[in-house]
This record gives C-alpha cells, sequence and structure tokens, in this order.
C-alpha cells in the first residue's frame, strides 16, 4: 500500500470515527469541569513522556515490580482511547479494568480512582476528549515475568482494593467532605504520602503519614503537630499548594513537579478544603526518639554553622519564601530521613511559580561533606531548637549517597 | 553566509542588567523578544553556589565569570602619540561576560547622580563661567533631568531592594541620609545593612570633620525582599565575596535574582546563549536596522531579523558593534567631529590606607557595599571656585573584603615576601583599613575610541582601540579628595596614614574600577551625541543603546543605579511612543 493510501485511509476512518466522538458530551461547563477535575488529578503527569505531547503516554513508571509504560489517553482512535465508551473509561476509572476486560496495574491510581462520581469521571471524559489526539504507541505492561501475568491482580484486588464512590460524612461540614472527596479521590495525595505494604498497596492504617517512592520520603501530611501539617494554618497550606511556597516552606522535588501542574492551577475553594481535611486527619502515637550522642550533636553543630547557616540562619529560622525554616518544620522531623540526605547530598531546586518565580535552589553537598558530616549535621538540625526525630546514621548517607550515584548513570 | 531565521519583534544584544530589563518591558508590552548573549546561562544554584563561591583563587585571580580576551580585547594607548596594544590579561577593568553580565559580579553600590551632573556644562558656565571649563574638556549636559529620571531610579531600587537610608524626601532634608542627594519621591524599599566597626569610627570621625555621613546605599540587602516581580531576595550576609564573584546567598541584587526567573517565564522570551552578535544590519537607506548577525559556537552564522533593535552589550562592545555596523558618524579627535567613540570616560577612583594599634575590624565581616560615606566633596556639592579643578567624588569606609589574596595590607617599607612579610600581614590584616574615594571623570576631546588599524578578532574583524589618559583636572580633583580623606582618617588615631592618590597616566594593568562610560552619548545635538534623550540612535530610529555608553561624562559614583534608571527610561518612551509611532521620537 502505498503512502498516500494509507493516509487517505486513516483520513477517511477519522472522519466516519468523528459523528460518534461528537455524539458525547460537548456541553463548555461539563468539558470545562472535566478540565478543572483532571488537573486535579494531575493525569498529565503521569500520561506524558519527557518531551513527549501532553496525554500521550510513554513516561516509564518505576514500580516495585518492576516498569510500567503510562499509556496515550489522548483521542487517537489506534493508539489512544477515541474508540473507548464512557461505560469503558468509567469502568477502567472506578474498576481498574482495560477496555478488552484485562486488570491494569495500580500504577493507575484506580484505588482512589474508584471514590470519584460517575458524573466527574465523565466530564474528565469529554474533556480528553477534547484535547489533540496524538499517534503515540505505548506497550504499557514491561513487567517482568511473573508480574507480567494481569490475573495476578484479582488477588491483589482482593486484598488492597475496595470498589466504591466517595461517601461524605454527615458528621463534617461540607468544606471537609470537599477535601475528603479530593483528597482520596482524584488528587491520590496517598499514592505517594501513605506507606505501602510488602505488594505495593497502600496501609491503610497509615493513611497520609508518609511514604517512600522512587528514592524520596513523601512526608506525613496529616494532622500530627510534629511530623504533619498540623502546626500550618490552613492560609499556610493553601500558599503552599497554590505557589509552591509559604513562610516556611518550599516544594521541591516530586511536589515540585505536582505544584506546577495540578495544585497550582487549583481552584482556592478546592486548595482550603483540602487544608480543612489534612489538618483535621488524626495523628498517630508518636514514636518515641532517643536523643543523640553529644559528640555527634557538637560535630553536626559545627557542620552546620558553616555550612548551612548562611542561608537557614542559625536558629533555623530561614529567610521566608527564598529558604526554608528548619525548627518546628514537619518533614525535617520526618521519621523517615530519605528526602532529607538526598537534598543535602543532591541539592533541591524549590519549584518556581508566577506568583513565586525565584524557584531558590540548594545546591549540592556530595563532593563536599562525607557521609558521617551529613548524617551528623542532620541529626543536630532534626534535635535543635525543640525538633525531635531520630538521628540519621551515616550508614544510612552511604546507602542514598550510592542510590542517588547509580540513579545517575 | 549567514541563513536567515524567522523574524521576530526584538533583538536584545547582551542579557546583562540592561539586556533583562528590556526584554522584561518589552515581552510585557507583548511583543516577542530574541535576547542574544555571547556569554553561557548563568543561574544562582548552578553558577555560584554557596558550597564554592568564595574562591578567590578562581574568579579574583583566575577571572572565572569574565570575558575571556581571546575571544575579543581590545587595544590600549594613553595619547595619539603611542601605538596601542591589545590587552591579553584584563588589568584596570573586567569586562563582563554570560547572563547577567556585570550585575553578576558588582558590589552593589546604588548611586544616584546628583540633579546638577545631568545638566554638567550648563551648571559649571552658570556658577563659574565658561572660563572654568577647560578648552579640550568636551562635558555636555544629558539632555534628561534629574526629576525626569527620578520615576526611574524609583523603579530599578524597587526592583533591587535596595539598602539605604534617604536623604531628602520630596526635598525635605532627612536626618541620617545623605543631604546633597536629589529629592526622592519615596524611601529607599529597605533599611541600610548593619555597619561594621570601621564604617562606625569613620563615620564620627567625619561627623567631628563637619562633614554628613550616611549609610552607603547598597544592592546587598539588609533584610528579606520581594521585589516588583515577585522575585524574593535575601539578608546579605557579610561574606565578604562579592566584587568579583556572583552571589549564592540571593541577596545581591543581580538579573538572576530580581528578573530573569520572571522572564524566562514569558512565553513570548527567547534567549540564545553562546551567541556573538558581529554585526546590526541595516537596509538599503542606511536609516533602518533590519536584524541582527549573529555566530554560533559551531561558527556558523545566523541572521536574527527583527523590527526593533536594543543594544545592551557591555559600554566599549557597544561602541565597537555601533563602528563595526556603521551606525553614526566614527568620532575624530583632530576635528571633534563625529560620535561614535566620543567623550570616552571612566572613573578617578583613589585611597588611603591607615595602620592602627590596638583595634581590630574583623575586615572579613564583609559586604560589597556596606560602609559609611560623605558626599560633600562630590559633584559640585562644595565650592571650587580657586581649586583649580572641576568634579569630585565621595569618599567613605567601605567595607567589600577581607579576602585573604586580595585583602592584606602592609605599610610601607614592609618586604614583599619571606618572614618579614608573613609578620607584617599578620599584625595589620585586623587592623589597617583602605578607605576610598570615588571621583568622577569628565570627557576629554583627547580620550575616545575607534577601530584599531593593526589588531584583528578571530573572525577578523578590527579590535576596539582605546585612547585614554587621566587629565589634569582629575589628578588635581583626586589629590583634593584624597587629602580630605586622609584628614578625616586622621581623626581616627592612626599610628600611620599612607595616601594613594590617583597619579598619571592611566595605567591599564592595575585594577581600579569597571566603569567605563560613553563613546556613545546621549545628548539634545546630533552634532555632539549618538542617542537622542531617549537613548535612541540619531542616525537609524528602530535602534536604542543602553548602558553607560550613553553618559556624556562619568560623575563621582558608581554607574549602575544610573544604567538602571535610563534603562527604565528608554522602555518608557518605547512602551507608551515609539511603539505607537515608530520613528525618530526626537526630530533631528
Amino acid at each position: 500500500m502505498s503512502a498516500r493510501l494509507a493516509a487517505a485511509i486513516a483520513g477517511l476512518a477519522l472522519f466516519a470515527a468523528s459523528p460518534k466522538a461528537m455524539a458525547q458530551g460537548q456541553e463548555f461547563d461539563v468539558i470545562e469541569r472535566g478540565h478543572v477535575l483532571a488537573t486535579v488529578g494531575d493525569c498529565v503527569a503521569c500520561h506524558t513522556a519527557p518531551g513527549g505531547k501532553p496525554f500521550s503516554g510513554g513516561l516509564k513508571i518505576e514500580t516495585p515490580f518492576g516498569i510500567i509504560a503510562s499509556p496515550n489517553i489522548t483521542p487517537d482512535m489506534d493508539t489512544g482511547i477515541g474508540r473507548w465508551t464512557d461505560a469503558e473509561f468509567v469502568r477502567a476509572m472506578h474498576e481498574g479494568i482495560g477496555r478488552n476486560g484485562e486488570h491494569l496495574y495500580p500504577a493507575f491510581p484506580y484505588p482512589y480512582y474508584t471514590k470519584v462520581t460517575t458524573s466527574d469521571v465523565l466530564a474528565i471524559r469529554a474533556w480528553l476528549a477534547t484535547i489533540p489526539a496524538v499517534r503515540n504507541e505505548v506497550v504499557s505492561n514491561q513487567l517482568p515475568f511473573p508480574f507480567s501475568i494481569r490475573a495476578d491482580l484479582i488477588g491483589w484486588n482482593g486484598l488492597n482494593f475496595k470498589e466504591g464512590r466517595f461517601v461524605p460524612s454527615a458528621a463534617k461540614p461540607a468544606v471537609w467532605n470537599r477535601g475528603a472527596y479530593l483528597v482520596e479521590g482524584l488528587g491520590h495525595c496517598g499514592a505517594c504520602h501513605t506507606e505501602k505494604n510488602v505488594i505495593g498497596g497502600d496501609k491503610s492504617d497509615r493513611a497520609l503519614l508518609g511514604g517512600t517512592l522512587g528514592g524520596w520520603f513523601a512526608p506525613n501530611i496529616g494532622g500530627d503537630m510534629r511530623r504533619g501539617v498540623g502546626g500550618w494554618s490552613n492560609e499556610q497550606i493553601v500558599a503552599y499548594l497554590k505557589t509552591g511556597h509559604n513562610d516556611v516552606a518550599a516544594a521541591s522535588g516530586p511536589m515540585a513537579d505536582v505544584v506546577t501542574q495540578s495544585t497550582s492551577r487549583m481552584a482556592p475553594a478546592d486548595l482550603q478544603a483540602i487544608a480543612v481535611y489534612l489538618r483535621d486527619q488524626p495523628p498517630p502515637q508518636d514514636e518515641p526518639t532517643a536523643k543523640p550522642d553529644d559528640v555527634v550533636m557538637k560535630t553536626g553543630g559545627r557542620v552546620y554553622a558553616t555550612q548551612c547557616a548562611a542561608c537557614h540562619t542559625q536558629p533555623g529560622s530561614g529567610v521566608n519564601g527564598l529558604f526554608p525554616t528548619l525548627a518546628h518544620a514537619p518533614n525535617i522531623q520526618s521519621i523517615n530521613p530519605t528526602t532529607l540526605i538526598r537534598a543535602v547530598l543532591q541539592g533541591a531546586k524549590s519549584v518556581a511559580t508566577d506568583p513565586a518565580p525565584t524557584g531558590a535552589a540548594m545546591p549540592a553537598f556530595d563532593w563536599k561533606l562525607s557521609d558521617e558530616q551529613v548524617a551528623a549535621a542532620l541529626t543536630y538540625v532534626r534535635w535543635s531548637w525543640g525538633n525531635s526525630a531520630p538521628s540519621v546514621t551515616s550508614s544510612q548517607v552511604a546507602d542514598i549517597r550510592k542510590a542517588l550515584r547509580k540513579e545517575g548513570d | 553566509m549567514a541563513r536567515i531565521l524567522p523574524a521576530t519583534d526584538v533583538v536584545v544584544i547582551g542579557l546583562g542588567w540592561t539586556g533583562s530589563i528590556l526584554a522584561h518591558e518589552m515581552c510585557e508590552a507583548g511583543l516577542r523578544v530574541v535576547a542574544i548573549e555571547r556569554g553561557p546561562w548563568r543561574d544562582t544554584a548552578t553558577d555560584f553556589p554557596t558550597t564554592y563561591a568564595q574562591d578567590e583563587l578562581r574568579y579574583h585571580i583566575r577571572h572565572d565569570l569574565f570575558l575571556r580576551p581571546a575571544q575579543e580585547t581590545v587595544t590600549m594607548r594613553n595619547n595619539t602619540s603611542q601605538n596601542a596594544l591589545p590587552m591579553r590579561t584584563w588589568g584596570s577593568f573586567m569586562p563582563p561576560n554570560g547572563v547577567g553580565g556585570g550585575g553578576v559580579h558588582w558590589n552593589g553600590q546604588t548611586w544616584r547622580f546628583l540633579p546638577s551632573d545631568f545638566r554638567l556644562r550648563s551648571h559649571l558656565t552658570e556658577r563659574y563661567g565658561a572660563k572654568a571649563i577647560p578648552e579640550d574638556m568636551t562635558i555636555q549636559d544629558w539632555g534628561v533631568t534629574y526629576e525626569e529620571l527620578e520615576p526611574h531610579y524609583d523603579r530599578f531600587e524597587y526592583l533591587c531592594g535596595t539598602s539605604g537610608k534617604a536623604g531628602n524626601l520630596a526635598g525635605k532634608t532627612q536626618p541620617g541620609g545623605n543631604p546633597f542627594e536629589g529629592a526622592r519621591s519615596r524611601e529607599y524599599p529597605t533599611p541600610p545593612q548593619q555597619q561594621p566597626y570601621a564604617p562606625t569610627l569613620f563615620a564620627k570621625a567625619a561627623l567631628e570633620a563637619g562633614c554628613h555621613p550616611f549609610p552607603q546605599p547598597s544592592s546587598n540587602l539588609s533584610q528579606p525582599y520581594t521585589n516588583t516581580l515577585g522575585m524574593k531576595l535575601g539578608p546579605c550576609t557579610y561574606c565578604g565575596f562579592c566584587e568579583w564573584f556572583g552571589c549564592g546567598n540571593y541577596s545581591k541584587a543581580s538579573p538572576q535574582t530580581t528578573v530573569l526567573p520572571s522572564l524566562v517565564r514569558k512565553l513570548n522570551f527567547e534567549a540564545r546563549t553562546q551567541c556573538e552578535v558581529i554585526r546590526i544590519n541595516k537596509d538599503a537607506s542606511g536609516k533602518q536596522a533590519t536584524g541582527v548577525t549573529y555566530v554560533d559556537t559551531a561558527g556558523e552564522e545566523w541572521e536574527q531579523p527583527a523590527d526593533l533593535v536594543i543594544l545592551c552589550a557591555f559600554q566599549m562592545f557597544n561602541v565597537r558593534l555601533l563602528l563595526e555596523s556603521g551606525i553614526g558618524k566614527p568620532y575624530d579627535p583632530a576635528t571633534n567631529e563625529g560620535v561614535i567613540g566620543r567623550n570616552f570616560s571612566y572613573q578617578t577612583t583613589s585611597g588611603v590606607d591607615a595602620f592602627f594599634e590596638n583595634k581590630n575590624f574583623n575586615p572579613f565581616v564583609a559586604s560589597g557595599a556596606v560602609g559609611m560615606i560623605i558626599d560633600d566633596y562630590n559633584g559640585d556639592n562644595f565650592d571650587h571656585s580657586g581649586l583649580g579643578f572641576v568634579g569630585g567624588g565621595y569618599m567613605g569606609a567601605g567595607m567589600t573584603n577581607g579576602r585573604p589574596i586580595e585583602g592584606l595590607r602592609t605599610p610601607p617599607g614592609t618586604p614583599a615576601w619571606g618572614a618579614d612579610w608573613k609578620r607584617a600581614v599578620t599584625d595589620n590584616y585586623p587592623s589597617s583599613y583602605g578607605f576610598a574615594a570615588h571621583g568622577s571623570c569628565y570627557s576629554y576631546r583627547g580620550n575616545a575610541m575607534d577601530l584599531d588599524p593593526t589588531y584583528i578578532d578571530r573572525f577578523g574583524r578590527k579590535l576596539l582601540r582605546m585612547t585614554f589618559d587621566f587629565h589634569d583636572n582629575e589628578l588635581k580633583m583626586s589629590q583634593y579628595l584624597t587629602d580630605r580623606l586622609a584628614e578625616i582618617v586622621q581623626k581616627m588615631g592612626p599610628k600611620q596614614v599612607v595616601k594613594h592618590p590617583r597619579t598619571g597616566p592611566y595605567n591599564s594593568s592595575v585594577y581600579q574600577t569597571t566603569h567605563l562610560c560613553g563613546g556613545a552619548v546621549m545628548g539634545t545635538d546630533p552634532k555632539t551625541s549618538a542617542l537622542n534623550r531617549y537613548l535612541q540612535s540619531w542616525d537609524v530610529s528602530n535602534l536604542f543603546v543602553m548602558g553607560a555608553t550613553a553618559f556624556p561624562q562619568n560623575a563621582g559614583y558608581n554607574p549602575t543605579n544610573t544604567v538602571g534608571a535610563l534603562a527604565y527610561w528608554a522602555a518608557q518612551a518605547i512602551r507608551t511612543q515609539y511603539l505607537k509611532n515608530p520613528g525618530p521620537l526626537v526630530p533631528v
């Protein structure tokens, strides 16, 4: 078949298929709502490969079991979801089942999306039908055997997945329920911020208390006064999500992308609702932490004074909007120090947004400080100014140094 | 041959202070802007992080941030009877390079010129008569007044977050500020930096001498600040690595800390780095620029057509590009005709070293522009009758650094090496101090720039030739300022005072300052200026030229604030007048 003929047939197919696509929701308010909701869901983050067209898929997502490539969700007829019916789309979102009845891997966060109302799912569907179709074939399942067997997921779902829409709590105000709907549903905050069990399912009793993913520790975002966001005001949380910065903290690492693509574009009322809900999450029993050795504190104090204090200041107060506050900071007191170690070794670039364009960054210290020095400085920071968190050991630093080197290869 | 690129609305040549400001302003006006910069992209955390920015050997001795003379240099001579020779390593001035330009490695002194500075020839003639101005001194009025520039000074200072104390608010003298300054419409954005010990002692002595000390206006910030573009700056940490260095603490105002992160978010902005503009192209009439030609690192030539060209390179490279492009009549000192290369001026700096007993100044506690200053001997703030010179400068105790290579001061007679030198360094490091006077440099017929007849660059283009010497007026002024400064320092009770007035001839091999000015100056007469009062070329109306290049002569202050004010002044003229009706903003 000549290339021209192929193109003509492809064109014809598109033309012929159009009336069906046109039959779907075309009302502005539905499409607009779908856009807002797709932003909350941050669909673009996973469904876009680096340098690829938005929503055309191909991003390689690392899971504990291997690599899954995100599918193309543009309306392309052959490689996207152009031929999907609304019912198929809703089933995928609510049940984690693909167009041909196959089980989808939970890298696609259907355990969260199942809570989203059908009407909201259809709105997202309506909006996705309006974006440019991109031809991009993606082979999603790149997992090794036996994880490549999709039927495995029947068992997984049995243990980790509960199908069903969000049920508002009658005891809570509407704003709280809106926050809960967003956080537990489309926002899928727990996908990063909730600890996982050995097979990658959420530990439901540890919801939003922090989780490890892709070499980062996503901090506790529950109501814990010390390690969560319980000590922040609603305004501080809203400012953080809207601009990537508030007076004490800055988003960097994977959260920087979430701010850029999703939360900075969300409605202030929705961000307020999220703040209300997060701050109301009950804190867990705090784990008692042992006071570190005086020698370590002395070493750490010296490293802090010479390497850190110029920006973060000697009393750990930081500089509003520029250098995060360390004193009483929740992420500094995370039980798991992975992200802190990573930031010291590798540096960290805070997100730049229109209202906060500076995007200040912390330089890397891996070439300058030994494992012992990094561990001591972090231990010092985690035990000064009223902070309290487990000491950081030099072997923890060494492990992450090794992992980062591998990541860089 | 150059490959032709799709046209853009505006091309900006050089992405330093003025390039960043003009690019931002033009983007705000809705225009598509392409900025072409011959140096690399530079970002605070990547290129001068706090982890290694304080490296005196790398940045001060080995010139890491500066232009490499192999890429472009100038030839230098003191007068027309000499053969100019190329500078193969930088000396008395440091041409900047890369995104941010000189704004990366300046000290942060943020001065306004005096109202009388802007109408210098008129003012001096009115007060002292025409005869007080030497025959070969080619000073002239700027064509813009202080009052017209005031809102633009204000804009630049509020962009930077400058720390200082106003001395004149709307005509009312303010205690603690500079009583000689022109009227300000409002206070500085942030209060003055805290003064170290030596400046505090100097201020006391200056007060005893009947002078009016005040904190130097500084764009190393005293406190956190959010500027007009939403950019955040932090407080200066007094690390003492300011001039010659990039600031890793986000506390020195620079294009990186005040403009660029906002600019790069604009979809109508594009920067091309490591691309060197070699020519501004003109149409057949010669009266309109059609764009620029540049060369990338692969040696490929590209033509970037544009409706508007804004020349924002460093002073001498602006002059060279104008000469290379055949825009404006080259200046001929023999006939005093022509405008490109005319009125090239500099700065007349001098100093007083003092050695004390039982004092510890902690010289490493330093910041680029912190210090206590007097302005009693600047410009025409004092009566010049019978002094035999015009002009002046500020003087005082700045506290820029106590760096381990540069910051060592020993009394005269100390050997240059060995055990005695080491002992003298140890004894005098904490207890000696260098005071400075920062004098004006007026323009003369003999001080000019043109294309060198002999030396060429790597593209085969003629190098720029600099002809410069200090004249008697400046040397007398320097002696006078240095004497007054020494008198005040004497009141501080040192055991020894050593005066270093500027002496001739001009020596290009020892660092003085990077304040090169003029060469394509602004004015009211196309016969004596290359640019009109809006920094628009008289000859090519869609070309604007920024920077100290436009100064008809230099005042007794650091130029950056005036460069910034002129940039906003020109930007406003472009936005409110030129874009509505492209063409000459002042009839020729």
